[in-house]
């Protein structure tokens, strides 16, 4: 059947203005014990997830024992209340739900996504793994030899050896974000019953937490959902976080892990950045994406669109409590190394030498401020959103503000962060790949020296 | 559950579903191809793939990279992926990107030829090297998956080869290629269209209509039948690879997707190694602490189905101990089948799954795709129910019979992965 008027396929359509979407808010009460509830209200699906956050990340962790934080949250559906380990995964799983204990950097949570008919029976379970784990000493044994084969699989994870490599050379050991959060060889030696629980007393206490209620739930279903089970939870005082100062920049410098014979070269390249209080907040999102936050991002389309040395690029700041890293990343042939670490460097410093065109950055700005609606679709990606509020202690109404903030971003504001935090000369380039066949290009470069480390960081003896 | 539709057909047959949803001002759109690498010539495996990837590289009227940069700029996201069966392609974004969607989804149907290059076709060819690089040749035991399905299907099967295909043959693939293979497949009457979001089904038809319409019907398209192939012997393979610890994978034929026993094979890997309460986790990772990873899953496609598990050892032990265990544990499920409550676990776990389904609209395994995948395996879009239903039903006794019927009693195929230098690491031929 023809259209009615004539269609003219040369031109794209015009777009409709966009709809200012409505998105869920969070609501927050304070229980008795000091517990903060905070609650999203989402009611399209009958799901809901729970989640106890704690400033108990490895940040945390003692000097002597990193990895001490992740193998607690780990520990602690291995034994709680009256249940064993497999009592706790069976009764779960049972229910249908997913319960976890797990560390990051910042913080620690156990988190629960259950449908709300078994909600209630799920938060008991989830509830003795929060508040009552035992921490057997057979579980403890079981968990540090897993741990530990953990570890020796990690060697043939070039993807995973990149990100652990660049931390510790970026940061150095003296800092906690330069740390191995899943813990070393040495250091999982060291975990024990006593170390687990003077954690565990330390920082799982209410003042040093909050729970947060996403989905099928009203605000007074969750209070009555939560404070049964967490209100007398006892608090005592937890030591303040320590803000330690990021190390002095080094002058560039080329880091290879080396991996006999691998495919690819895993490309990783940053400097510190910015924490997530940073006021140039919206300036360094719609810098960053268009750098290598989105296909379109002039990295992608150097690298894979262009060159064809990758199936994908990307860059990010992650931004956390204290200035975490800024770092570009790929997996580019083995052959083309060299010639892929050329052209990071050329975009790392392009967006510094010169401001964007308008059409740029404005294509940038709609991605942001469009694609935001998607991101509070399920209860699991609003939870998410409404996590990075709570455990960096920004303002309840941040997303509702965030259209407007990326907006207002002009070309100039993005010349100008890439320039303050951006550092192409004291980059840390790390590649995981094979020596033999990429060190005479990386070494031919001139950017810099070329050493050899291991995944941790520390030198290799030729 | 539920996820209400409608649907209408242009005369050049291309197939078109609509799903409202006004919760969020958020629009899909997912378009399916009835094509997949099931589809290839000789010597061409990996095509279908490769040929996804220069969907994304421009039309007739959309200048390459333009793709990406008007969706992008619209706030819109995309992507697309090829199996053994089918090609999707998708954009999700706001609700007044949807005639955007629509042109470009369009010209790439209509219009791709003209402006097809060398240029273009080469591009693609080294980032579907990389993506084979980095997906399955520079990860731990990347390779498997190609090795099990060389193995267990006979030549020429067109499940026998990976879906990203041989270098040689992604390196071999020529503008040639490219033209038949559009003519051939990329037609409207070999496509379904689905719309859903914040839409107004009369609005969708009149846009469909006016992008959509005069392209032309195409030929009709001949899928590959095959008869129903079986294992005549058990098959032994090991792979020496960059690996830190020997891993053992099992492999069996089964059945095709939503056939009678499809559901209750599923009940089977959920049961065997589904999560930490499954029985060869509790008895491989926890009991015995000689593994440190089980999993398993039944896999039925359009042709054919197969189940897969495996298991890595911890270091010390041998892919034989773990094979006895293996052994031993589904051999019991066939003799005495699953406990009730291990089988209600399994059906409430599908529950929240169906669940969770429902609550997102787009991407790879939204509503949208949703309705794509029951229209082309079932032919009924909203086919959710009747689908919780095959789990619903299940008796232990199903459980049992089918372990019996396509794992215990049949031939199968064993891989061992070990690392270089280990091969005593390995299971030997033949088995009691």
């Amino acid at each position: 059947m023809p259209a009615q008027t004539p269609l003219d396929r040369s031109r794209p359509p015009v777009l409709r203005a966009a709809p200012k979407p409505a998105l869920p808010k969070l609501q927050s009460q304070t229980l008795p014990n000091g517990l903060v509830l905070d609650v999203v209200e989402m009611h399209k699906a009958p799901i809901v997830d729970v989640t106890v956050v704690l400033r108990a990340g490895s940040t945390r962790d003692p000097d002597e024992l990193p990895g001490l934080a992740t193998f607690v949250a780990g520990m602690l559906d291995e034994g709680a209340g009256s249940r064993s380990a497999p009592e706790i995964s069976e009764e779960i799983d049972y229910l249908g739900a997913e319960l976890s204990g797990a560390a990051g950097i910042e913080i620690a949570q156990v988190h629960l996504h259950a449908l709300k008919s078994t909600i209630h029976e799920a938060l008991d379970v989830a509830a003795d793994v929060a508040l009552r784990p035992t921490f057997p000493d057979s579980e403890i044994a079981r968990q540090r030899e897993l741990r530990r084969t953990h570890l020796l699989q990690l060697r043939d994870q070039p993807t995973a050896i990149a990100p652990q490599a660049f931390s510790a050379v970026l940061y150095g050991e003296a800092h906690p974000y330069g740390r191995a959060a899943s813990g070393t060889d040495a250091s999982t030696e060291l975990l024990t019953r006593a170390n687990v629980s003077a954690f565990y007393s330390r920082y799982y206490r209410p003042s040093n937490a909050r729970i947060l209620v996403v989905g099928d739930m009203t605000l007074a279903e969750a209070r009555a959902l939560v404070e049964p089970r967490f209100g007398s939870w006892p608090d005592s005082a937890v030591p303040p976080l320590e803000n330690t100062a990021p190390p002095a920049p080094m002058p560039r410098a080329i880091y290879i892990v080396d991996k006999p014979d691998a495919a690819q070269s895993v490309i990783r390249i940053g400097n510190v950045g910015v924490p997530r209080g940073t006021p140039d907040y919206f300036a360094i999102q719609v810098m960053n994406t268009m750098l290598g936050g989105s296909f379109t991002s002039r990295l992608n389309q150097n690298l894979r669109e262009t060159h064809g040395f990758t199936y994908g690029v990307n860059s990010g700041f992650e931004m956390r409590r204290l200035a975490g890293p800024f770092r570009a990343t790929a997996s580019v042939g083995t052959d083309v190394t060299d010639r892929a670490v050329v052209e990071f460097m050329r975009e790392l410093k392009a967006i510094r030498d010169s401001a964007p065109d308008e059409a740029e950055v404005a294509k940038m700005r709609q991605l942001l401020a469009l694609g935001l609606p998607g991101d509070f679709e399920t209860s699991a990606s609003a939870g998410q959103r409404f996590m990075d509020v709570l455990i960096n202690d920004l303002p309840h109404d941040t997303w509702d503000r965030y259209v407007d903030g990326i907006n207002a971003v002009t070309p100039a504001d993005v010349q100008r962060v890439a320039r303050n935090y951006i550092d192409p000369d004291h980059f840390v380039v790390v590649v995981v790949g094979d020596r033999k066949a990429i060190e005479p290009g990386l070494k031919a470069l001139g950017l810099g020296p070329v050493h050899v480390r291991d995944l941790w960081g520390d030198e290799v003896q030729p | 559950m539920h996820i209400p539709f409608t649907k209408f057909t242009l005369t050049n047959g291309l197939e078109v579903l609509v799903h409202e949803d006004h919760s969020l001002p958020i629009v899909s759109v997912n378009t399916w191809y009835h094509v997949g690498s099931g589809d290839e010539e000789p010597k061409r495996t990996g095509f279908a793939h490769l040929f996804e990837h220069i969907m994304f590289m421009g039309s007739q009227h959309v200048p390459t990279g333009d793709f990406d940069m008007l969706l992008e700029g619209a706030g819109a996201n995309n992507n697309g992926s090829t199996t053994v069966d089918r090609t999707n392609y998708y954009e999700d974004g706001p609700a007044s990107a949807l005639e955007l969607m629509l042109w470009l989804d369009a010209d790439r149907m209509g219009f791709l030829l003209p402006e097809m290059t060398s240029e273009k076709l080469e591009l693609q060819r080294g980032v579907v090297m990389n993506e084979r690089r980095q997906s399955y040749e520079n990860r731990p035991y990347g390779l498997a998956n190609e090795i099990l399905v060389d193995r267990l299907y006979p030549a020429g099967h067109p499940y026998s080869w990976p879906t990203i295909g041989s270098m040689a043959d992604i390196a071999a693939a020529s503008l040639d290629d490219v033209t038949n293979f559009f003519r051939r497949y990329y037609t409207p009457n070999n496509a379904t269209l689905v719309v859903a979001g914040d839409v107004e089904p009369a609005e969708v038809q009149r846009l469909v209509e006016r992008y959509f319409g005069d392209i032309p019907r195409g030929p009709a398209v001949a899928r590959p039948t095959v008869p129903a192939v079986h294992l005549a012997a058990d098959i032994t393979h090991t792979l020496e690879d960059q690996v830190q610890l020997p891993r053992l994978y099992q492999s069996w034929h089964t059945v095709k997707a939503f056939s009678p026993d499809d559901a209750a094979l599923e009940a089977v890997a959920g049961i065997m190694a589904g999560g930490k309460s499954s029985r060869l986790y509790q008895r491989l990772v926890y009991q015995m602490e000689i593994a440190t990873q089980v999993a398993a899953y039944e896999d039925g496609g359009r042709l054919d189905g197969r189940f897969v598990l495996f298991a890595t050892a911890k270091p010390g032990y041998t892919l034989a101990e773990i094979e006895a265990v293996l052994d031993e544990e589904m051999h019991e499920l066939a003799d005495a089948g699953p406990t009730q409550r291990e089988l209600d676990r399994f059906r409430n776990a599908m529950e929240a799954h169906f669940i969770e389904v429902l609550e997102s609209l787009g991407g790879m395994s939204g509503r949208a795709d949703q309705l794509n995948h029951y229209n082309y395996f079932v032919g009924n879009p909203d086919f959710i129910v009747q689908d919780f239903d095959r789990y619903k039903r299940l008796t232990p006794a199903d459980v049992q019979r089918v372990a019996k019927t396509y794992l215990t009693t049949a031939h199968r195929v064993a891989l061992s992965i070990v690392p270089n230098g280990k091969p005593e690491l390995a299971v030997s031929q033949g088995r009691n």
